[in-house]
């Protein structure tokens, strides 16, 4: 007399471990699709742009003119927006990050300031522009300048850094701090000699990470109204600028006019990656060396 | 000698206090600055919502409510302009919903293998990878899809116009794929092994522990992890500004050109429209609108990770 049909317990326990094996299959796959899709993208960026990338496209100036057209108006763009959003970031990112974590009193002012920086960085990055274009460019009317499209993205990528360096300051132990005021230090004195250096390391990480995505980003310059041609070269936070992203933007919309410009795009798009590679490298290189366990 | 050691010590405690003096002011200083500088992200909120609100409230004062949410038809340069914001609604969840229809299935599934399934080494190499993913900028997600995947398609798909909301909406969804892919693993991961070992015990296969242990314990950061998504894919910008186009057109046909609301944001501010025009005012209009989209599905995240969170 048997109780269980072996042949149907083994045919569904095959069935069974097919169904595992096929599903781990499809997981692997889709996995695959993320990294195969990167691969792509880099590889189609790179067999397009190599070819115009030469020291004339990097120092040369804008153009019409695809032959003669380099992106040195751009670069130093990028680098005199920088100029603005790191300091007033760090500033405004790191003093605030100290008040909540060393200063606030847990209660409702608090976790409505610590709700309002969470809801602020899942804001589309294009409302800061508007916030920008309203503010900046037309009621204090500084105009289309280094120093108003800064101030954007400074307010842009802020609650990162608010973020980041609250967790940096959090990770210091609390018996450090402790040390310093059974010194007699007082408050200030432990923050700015103890805590601070401290946390520095995870601060900076945050703060470099943040500003690539700052480099990186479009929509709220191009709603400031970045003009598409410009010659001179910016030389002060006064004036009128263009960045990387933005002369991306203009040659790929007019690729179809011009199909050379779909070339320009590529070979300006590797300058940013590797911008940003070189930035991520150094945050990498800052957490690992400096960064103390205790 | 004693009163002199006296006074040595007056003297020293003087000294002591006016060496503190500084100390003192920055002391009770430093807070009152450190909160001014904590008050910039409270007016920024304020900042967002004031100037949106006032201007909003000045377009419906030449434009009628009732017109801006049920008119299907949206052209604010045509002599008898229409303010009809569903044109811009469609764009953006068509264009949202076909992003969400690659990025849910292929990032729960990279999710699911990089937490139960890969080993230590395969997972340190390939999460990197996918924050790269994550890391280039939108601009280049754009240029590759109006360069790279649109030509493809149109091979495949030959009525698919040269601007189309399909590729824009695929490339959108390959973009939040390592979004979605590392919140549910952080969700997956943190579901005590001791649950996995226990269903491991009684004869599972590992497809079976995850689909009835590992994912009805992660589900709310699973599902947090879509919502955030779709928010990031409603205001996306650039991609949808580069390969969709202008049309203002109110369809269900992927193969068309649609405008998403932040598209017409881009299109109005790169335009001149001059301030005070109707054109100008609707920006804002359409801008409010996205902004409370987003935001509620933020809240909406947050809302479903914590009150639907296991506690183990």
């Amino acid at each position: 007399m048997k109780y269980l049909d072996m042949t149907a317990v083994s045919r569904r326990m095959n069935f069974r471990l097919f169904k595992n094996k096929f599903a781990k299959v499809m997981f692997i796959c889709s996995t695959l699709f993320g990294l195969i899709m990167l691969a792509i993208l880099i590889a189609r960026v790179f067999t397009q742009g190599i070819g115009w990338l030469n020291l004339d496209f990097l120092t040369g100036k804008l153009s019409t003119d695809p032959d003669r057209a380099g992106i040195m108006g751009a670069i130093l763009g990028t680098a005199w927006l920088m100029l603005i959003v790191a300091p007033v970031t760090m500033i405004l990112g790191v003093g605030t990050a100290i008040y909540l974590e060393l200063y606030a009193k847990p209660g409702r002012l608090k976790s409505f300031i610590q709700t309002n920086i969470s809801n602020l960085a899942g804001v589309p990055s294009i409302v800061y522009g508007i916030l920008g274009l309203t503010v900046f460019v037309r009621a204090m009317n500084m105009g289309n300048i280094v120093l108003a499209g800064g101030l954007t993205m400074a307010l842009l990528i802020l609650p990162i850094v608010i973020v980041s360096s609250q967790e940096a300051i959090r990770a210091v132990p609390q018996h450090l701090s402790e040390a310093s005021y059974g010194m007699g230090a007082t408050k200030w004195q432990t923050v700015k000699n103890i805590i601070l250096p401290a946390s520095l390391p995870g601060i900076l990480t945050g703060a470099i990470l943040a500003l690539s995505r700052a480099i990186g980003e479009t929509s709220p310059l191009v709603v400031i109204g970045i003009p598409a041609l410009l010659i001179p070269f910016p030389s002060s936070i006064f004036d009128k600028f263009t960045v990387l992203p933005m002369q991306i933007y203009y040659w790929t919309l007019d690729s179809s006019l011009v199909a050379e410009y779909a070339y320009l795009a590529a070979a300006t798009i590797i300058v940013l990656l590797i911008i940003l590679l070189i930035l991520n490298s150094a945050a990498i290189f800052i957490r690992n060396k400096f960064q103390q366990r205790f | 000698m004693n009163t002199s050691m006296d006074h040595n010590i007056k003297d020293l405690i003087r000294k002591n206090k006016e060496s503190q003096k500084l100390p003192k002011i920055t002391e009770k200083f430093m807070p009152i600055l450190l909160l001014i500088i904590t008050s910039v992200s409270i007016l920024t909120t304020i900042g967002i919502i004031f100037t949106f609100l006032s201007e909003t409230i000045e377009f419906f004062k030449r434009v009628s409510v009732v017109e801006f949410f049920t008119s299907t038809t949206l052209k604010p340069l045509s002599q008898d302009p229409e303010y009809g914001v569903l044109p811009l609604i469609a764009g953006t969840a068509i264009s949202s919903v076909i992003a969400m229809l690659v990025a849910v299935p292929i990032g729960l599934m990279t999710a699911i293998y990089l937490s139960e399934y890969a080993s230590e080494r395969v997972r340190k190499i390939a999460k990197p990878l996918l924050e790269i993913l994550a890391g280039i900028p939108t601009i280049v997600y754009g240029f590759f899809a109006f360069t790279f995947i649109t030509p493809i398609l149109r091979e495949i798909i030959p009525n698919l116009e040269p601007t189309n909301i399909l590729s824009p909406g695929l490339v959108m969804g390959v973009m939040i794929i390592p979004m979605v892919a590392s919140l549910s693993e952080d969700a997956m991961s943190s579901v005590p092994n001791a649950l996995r070992e226990g269903a491991l015990a009684l004869g599972s296969t590992k497809l079976e522990v995850t689909r009835r242990v590992v994912i009805p314990a992660a589900l709310s950061g699973i599902i947090a992890s879509f919502v955030l998504g779709l928010s990031r894919a409603i205001g996306e910008t650039m991609i949808v500004t580069i390969a969709s186009g202008s049309s203002k057109n109110f369809t269900l046909d992927v193969t068309q050109s649609m405008q998403t609301m932040t598209a017409y944001i881009v299109e109005v501010t790169s335009g001149d429209a001059p301030a005070g025009s109707t054109i100008y005012y609707s920006l804002y209009a359409v801008a409010m609108t996205l902004f409370i989209f987003t935001l509620l599905m933020n809240m909406l995240a947050k809302y479903i990770s914590r009150r639907f969170r296991e506690d183990y």
